[in-house]
């Protein structure tokens, strides 16, 4: 799509349409006689995302002969105001780029060279490779408890897909790899911000962040608990803009940070130990009577009595009730409420009962006091208590406050239970679904929410569903009883699931073959698939093919160097990027003889999304679009491009068989009309099918509208589970609701009526920004005050027939029932099964927020030392984190000791670089630092006799780096429980594939152990130990 | 001449992100240079041909009464109402736009540098790709085409502002009086008076303590200046001499009654 003139002086926000360029509007006389000079005055330009980080600021891409000449900030983009930060202000060299790849490169086992190929024979020889690994490696059936088990799994192919690909990418990468049975299926927010999903979903009901990014302005106290202006800058502007409107802002990080810098209070804290400084919190809010009891008795699980056979760490030293030392899980039989007789939780609402949740949570935290705080995290308790008394003001009716978090607390071994520390503690202070309040949950790459939403993970089917496992979900009728709940919102499950098997497998898919639920994967166990168990399994040599797409695994992994190894012992590689990643040079990794890399190569030039079409999901679960500005460089193309034509390839190679297990390739649905000179697949065929479509004409019924066969979909409410509708994404149903109207590239400014800006493109579920705003009424439906007021129940609007009233009414669309009023009881069927008027978290089955939630290592978050630590832990005689993931990689994975490794290492970004290095291929972001470095403070700089600029090597059990010292007072000694403990903190953008020297180095994660989260197998980065020793040897 | 135009920097709300540097190397398509180690955050360490935009990274150390802060500071070329490299241009290259901004003209700059030793604030650069000399141009394109500048478009917390001088002039005033309510005791503003230093500049700051903690001059004056009263005490001594000479000359024509041989000298 290219823009009239009109879009131009609109898109250019030139004085002709009066919007605002700079910061602010000036209206120039424009002087006719240089108009003329201006580069961009006769351009063509597109609507452009940025493609770096997850705020997702929406650009405009200049064109003139075919070439973009500029790329700069769409000015009317609600959250941004035109705005970009360093990354995004570089944009246009990712096009405009003499690294770029464009042509094919294939790299033949032992060969020290690439050397170019056609790109069909690449294709096809890609396409022969994938078949052949998968007809080695195949498993079609599986014993389970002496019964036959379809399994269909492939466990010889690994894909990486990404989180920097579109949704659409994403979404054809999930269809084509379960095609092929591949359980080894993830993207790199595994590795930042997996621990989100489950953190968020067992407290609040779904694994997103809960507000708006505009919405922070509202906040009267904003605490980040991540470096919110230097790895999310652009959305800081709403920070900043609270700021000047009076808010506070609190800065929790190991380091002085930019965003410290800016923070009214900087709150140093030791890494690894996130929830005891939450967890004091949490007990000041409740001991201090600061909590919000009315929010917290009606809208939490507060008040629902527990099984009296349930016990905390408060009871037994550090372990909940259940646990099996043996198998080191928990048996969770007494994680249980007292229920009635109607099988509902049994509650006190005055909270008061012993049994309560509430009762249950104070006792656990009653542990977390000031000087714990102190001694743990190295917080000064004055500092501590000064921070508690500031945030804590933030609660009640008239007050809110926000929350930021990213990989501080995500990565970790117990990364899901930060996460749940700070969302406990948003929630006792009622801070959930209101204005100004929320967790803003930053992710890290431009596609993160979507491409985790599009389910190229391990775990888990588009929209969430469990993959299945072949234990538990034989079959379709086992897999749906299992999944479904009772009540809330999940119970429409059987819908989305069956709606989206009638997507893949089509008209394969029917009543009588359980909508071909056997041609779904199952997985073998739990503990298996995610990122690092498929790295070991490259290092075993299980895993034997490997397509990565725009991630750079030999960077960003952990344990990075044992990663390297284990992808030369791979048959064969496919890397579809932009650039020569370190993981398409694997073989020629300095220091290593290419000879002896036996691993095929096969490089895909890739395209950047200034060069296709699609959308992206933004940190806000903004789902925004982009346009093709120009056709991809040279012989690359997009990585939809490169995935539709390997799926007609691999379908065309297996035509003709008539073996069962070649029937979900054979099946699956397969048709997006690659088109143009470079065949690119039309992805708003992609986006339909993920909106979902009828599959037959469906007459009106239960409020449901008329469909005829093939219209698009307008609602997930309207989703069956008779085969009547196919839908890739269920969450995404209404983003396309008819043919034409694809609300992603809507591009509307806000209005001053609506300052959450509806109508730029569209927010999953239903276009709802503010998540969980039923809670922003009091329980009778009122606003609690008039200063936070966004939804009400409007009793006089015309109701869901034509003889009911009443409604929600207010600024953002409902994140409830429509028409379920506030003294509206349970329902007992439909859609909202066993959900009330009073239930604002109704996609959990109680419709209450979980302060207390079963995950598998605990109910309530409790402190554990990261395992490598300089401290004992003083909660509990239990050090570690007892139910989470060590593997065992014989030599590979030694963990360290204080004695001998006696810093404490932290691992970060920087603004002007980006993850695992795209950054380090442009050169005006290469430019903006010297070269890889370490940040050390001056007393242990001085002990070391470092002096800044000097080079180091910084070395752990796994690895060691030689980096450059930078010795800075932003970096601190902690006193912890009276010892001095110096920290180190290391950025981990570098490899040694970079632009300019600058841009090269040592590779950060080769110092990260291989150690998991037991619930999503994230590492633990961000707290370890190591040793630092002046000079280069 | 159109109203005249300006740049606030408000160091107060610099996140230090660097968005206005790179923004500004897109859209004039400078060329990257590879960094020099200069002990921080910052790169380059100064403004370079190709560095027109530098944010400069300021580590305050805590003492007993302060905590530490980190000042990141968005320098910029001041567009100076007395602008010493204008005055100095011996070609006519430098000049003031309709804006009032000052630019240089690159198909008549010769690549003499005064201008480059007659700027108070270290902004003018040799270009050595084209012989010229080179700076912030207040992306002159963009503003003669109703754009604001590269860099306060880009900038994420509206640190950076374009507007008309007399609005940006009493907006700034109104945020140093907020900041000093606030507690902030020592914010002040850098070049935003009219009539102040160098007659006003057109891009001016506030700033977070004096001027000398960003590098920036406390008083900042031409070199010019310096140049005339040393030409007044130039003039002075060649009239001195002259006078002396003449008188010599005159003497010369006098019996120097003291002189033993008399009549020649």
């Amino acid at each position: 799509m290219s823009l009239s003139r009109r879009d131009f002086l609109r898109y250019s926000g030139s004085a002709a349409t009066g919007a605002a360029v700079g910061s602010r509007a000036v209206n120039l006389t424009a002087v006719e006689a240089a108009a003329a000079n201006l580069r961009i005055k006769e351009a063509q330009v597109f609507p452009g995302v940025c493609p770096y980080c997850a705020v997702g600021c929406a650009q405009l891409i200049y064109v003139k002969d075919g070439t973009i000449i500029d790329i700069e900030g769409d000015p009317d983009t609600p959250h941004t105001e035109g705005a970009l930060c360093p990354k995004g202000s570089s944009t246009f060299q990712l096009s405009m780029n003499a690294r770029r790849v464009t042509k094919p490169m294939y790299r033949a086992p032992g060969s020290a060279t690439w050397e170019e190929k056609p790109l069909d024979w690449m294709m096809e020889t890609i396409a022969q490779r994938v078949k052949a690994t998968r007809d080695a490696t195949f498993v079609e059936t599986a014993t389970v408890a002496d019964r036959q088990v379809t399994v269909n799994r492939c466990e010889g192919l690994a894909w990486l897909g990404s989180s920097v690909l579109d949704n659409e990418e994403n979404y054809l990468i999930a269809k084509l790899a379960r095609g092929l049975g591949i359980v080894n299926l993830e993207n790199s927010a595994r590795l930042c911000h997996s621990a989100t999903v489950p953190a968020l979903g067992a407290t609040f009901g779904r694994g997103a962040m809960t507000t708006s990014l505009v919405d922070v302005v509202n906040a009267d106290v904003i605490m980040a608990t991540s470096n919110w202006a230097e790895c999310h800058p652009v959305s800081y502007r709403w920070v900043m803009k609270a700021k000047e409107r009076g808010a506070k802002i609190i800065h929790v990080d190991p380091r002085f940070t930019r965003t410290s810098a800016t923070a009214d209070y900087w709150v140093p804290i030791r890494s690894g130990t996130n929830i005891v400084f939450f967890g004091g919190l949490i007990s000041y809010a409740i001991e201090r009577g600061k909590y919000f009891h009315d929010y917290v008795a009606h809208y939490t699980n507060a008040a629902f009595l527990m099984d009296p056979g349930f016990k905390t760490p408060a009871d037994l030293d550090g372990l909940f009730s259940g646990f099996d030392p043996e198998k080191r899980t928990y048996n969770e039989s007494t994680w249980r409420y007292q229920l009635d007789g109607d099988g509902n939780p049994r509650r006190d609402l005055t909270l008061r009962n012993p049994n309560t949740v509430f009762q249950h949570l104070r006792r656990h935290y009653l542990r977390y006091t000031p000087e714990v705080v102190e001694r743990v995290c190295g917080i000064p308790r004055a500092k501590f208590e000064e921070v508690a008394e500031v945030f804590c003001s933030a609660s009640g009716r008239e007050k809110t406050a926000t929350v930021s978090y990213a990989l501080q607390l995500n990565q970790s071994t117990n990364g899901v239970q930060q996460i749940r520390a700070l969302c406990i503690l948003q929630l006792i202070l009622g801070n959930i679904g209101r204005p100004g309040g929320g967790v803003a949950a930053l992710r890290g790459h431009s596609n993160v929410q979507g491409a985790t939403d599009m389910g190229t993970l391990y775990h888990m089917l588009p929209g969430y569903p469990a993959m299945p496992l072949q234990g538990p979900h034989p079959t379709l009728k086992a897999y749906l009883e299992r999944i479904t709940p009772a009540s809330g919102y999940w119970v429409n499950t059987p819908k989305f699931v069956v709606s989206q098997l009638k997507a893949w497998w089509g008209d394969a898919a029917t009543r009588e073959n359980d909508y071909a639920y056997d041609y779904l994967p199952k997985r073998e166990m739990a503990d298996a698939y995610s990122h690092q168990h498929f790295m070991a399994g490259m290092r075993d040599e299980v895993v034997q093919g490997f397509i990565c797409q725009g991630q750079n695994p030999a960077v960003d992994s952990p344990n990075a160097k044992m990663v390297r190894s284990a992808l030369r012992n791979l048959q064969w590689l496919v890397v579809a990027d932009l650039f020569e990643t370190e993981t398409a040079q694997v073989w020629k990794e300095p220091g290593v003889d290419p000879a002896s890399c036996q691993t095929e190569v096969f490089f895909i030039p890739a395209a950047p999304a200034a060069e296709k079409d699609g959308s992206l999901t933004n940190t806000m679960r903004l789902v925004q679009w982009h346009r093709r500005a120009v056709e991809p460089l040279g012989d690359s193309r997009s990585d939809a491009a490169f995935i539709v034509d390997l799926g007609m390839r691999v379908k065309r190679l297996y035509a003709g068989s008539t073996a069962r297990r070649d029937r979900p390739v054979l099946d699956l649905v397969w048709d997006y009309k690659p088109e143009g000179p470079k065949q690119e697949p039309d992805m708003e065929v992609v986006l339909r099918e993920i909106n979902g479509f009828a599959t037959r004409d469906i007459e009106a019924a239960d409020g449901r509208p008329a469909y005829r066969a093939g219209q698009h979909i307008a609602s997930f409410a309207h989703l069956m589970d008779d085969g009547a509708t196919a839908c890739g994404n269920w969450i995404m149903t209404g983003v396309f609701p008819e043919e034409g109207r694809n609300l992603s590239a809507r591009r509307e400014r806000a209005r001053a009526d609506d300052y959450l800006a509806h109508e730029w493109g569209f927010a999953w579920p239903a276009n709802r920004r503010i998540l969980y705003n039923r809670a922003s009424a009091d329980p009778s439906g009122k606003p609690w005050s008039e200063r936070k007021k966004l939804l009400w129940w409007d009793a006089a609007a015309p109701g869901q027939t034509a003889e009911t009233k009443g409604r929600w009414a207010g600024g953002d669309v409902a994140d409830f029932g429509a028409f379920i009023a506030p003294d509206a009881p349970p329902a007992t069927s439909g859609a909202f099964k066993g959900v009330g008027g009073t239930d604002p978290f109704f996609m959990l089955a109680h419709g209450k927020g979980g302060l207390l939630a079963s995950v598998l290592d605990g109910a309530f978050p409790e402190h554990y030392e990261p395992f490598e630590s300089p401290a004992t832990n003083l909660l509990s005689a239990v050090q570690n984190n007892p139910v989470a993931k060590r593997w065992q990689l014989g030599d590979a994975n030694p963990l360290g000791t204080a004695d001998r490794y006696p810093y404490v290492l932290t691992t970060y970004r920087l603004t002007e670089h980006h993850a695992a290095g795209t950054s380090r291929h442009v050169p005006w972001l290469s430019e903006l630092f010297t070269g890889h470095f370490a940040e050390i403070g001056v007393e242990m700089a001085k002990s070391l006799d470092i002096a800044n600029g000097d080079m180091i090597i910084v070395e752990t059990p796994r690895g060691r780096i030689r980096v450059r010292a930078m010795v800075t007072e932003r970096i601190k000694p902690f006193v912890i429980d009276g010892r001095t403990v110096y920290q180190v903190g290391i950025p981990w953008h570098w490899g040694w594939a970079g632009a300019t020297p600058s841009a090269r180095g040592d590779i950060t994660n080769d110092l990260v152990a291989s150690l998991g989260d037991p619930t999503t197998f994230i590492q633990e980065s961000k707290a370890l130990l190591c040793n630092v020793r002046k000079g280069v040897d | 001449m159109a109203r005249q135009v300006a740049m606030f920097t408000d160091v107060s709300l610099c996140i230090g992100c660097r968005a206005c540097q790179v923004a500004c190397k897109q859209w004039n398509q400078l060329e990257p240079e590879e960094p020099e180690w200069t002990g921080s955050y910052q790169n380059h360490a100064h403004f370079t041909e190709n560095t027109y935009r530098l944010v400069r990274f300021i580590e305050e150390p805590a003492d007993d009464k302060v905590e530490m802060r980190w000042h990141m500071m968005s320098d910029v070329c001041k567009h100076c109402t007395q602008a010493g490299c204008l005055e100095a241009c011996p070609t006519g290259a430098i000049y003031r736009t309709d804006y009032g901004t000052v630019n240089i003209n690159q198909d008549i700059c010769n690549g003499c540098r005064y201008c480059i030793s007659a700027c108070p604030f270290g902004v003018v650069s040799f270009n050595h790709a084209t012989g010229t000399a080179t700076k912030c141009t207040f992306c002159n394109d963009r503003l003669h085409n109703g754009l604001g500048p590269a860099c306060a478009k880009a900038c994420p917390t509206q640190s950076i502002t374009f507007g008309y001088r007399d609005e940006l002039e009493v907006k700034a005033k109104q945020r140093v009086e907020e900041l000093k309510k606030a507690g902030v005791s020592d914010a002040q503003l850098y070049g935003a008076d009219q009539g102040g230093a160098l007659g006003g500049l057109n891009a001016f700051f506030l700033l977070l303590g004096s001027p000398s903690k960003y590098g920036l001059p406390e008083n900042p004056r031409l070199p010019q200046r310096n140049v005339f009263l040393d030409s007044l005490y130039s003039v002075g001594a060649a009239v001195a001499v002259g006078l002396g000479a003449v008188f010599a000359f005159r003497s010369r024509g006098e019996p120097d009654k003291a002189r033993p041989t008399g009549e020649r000298a």
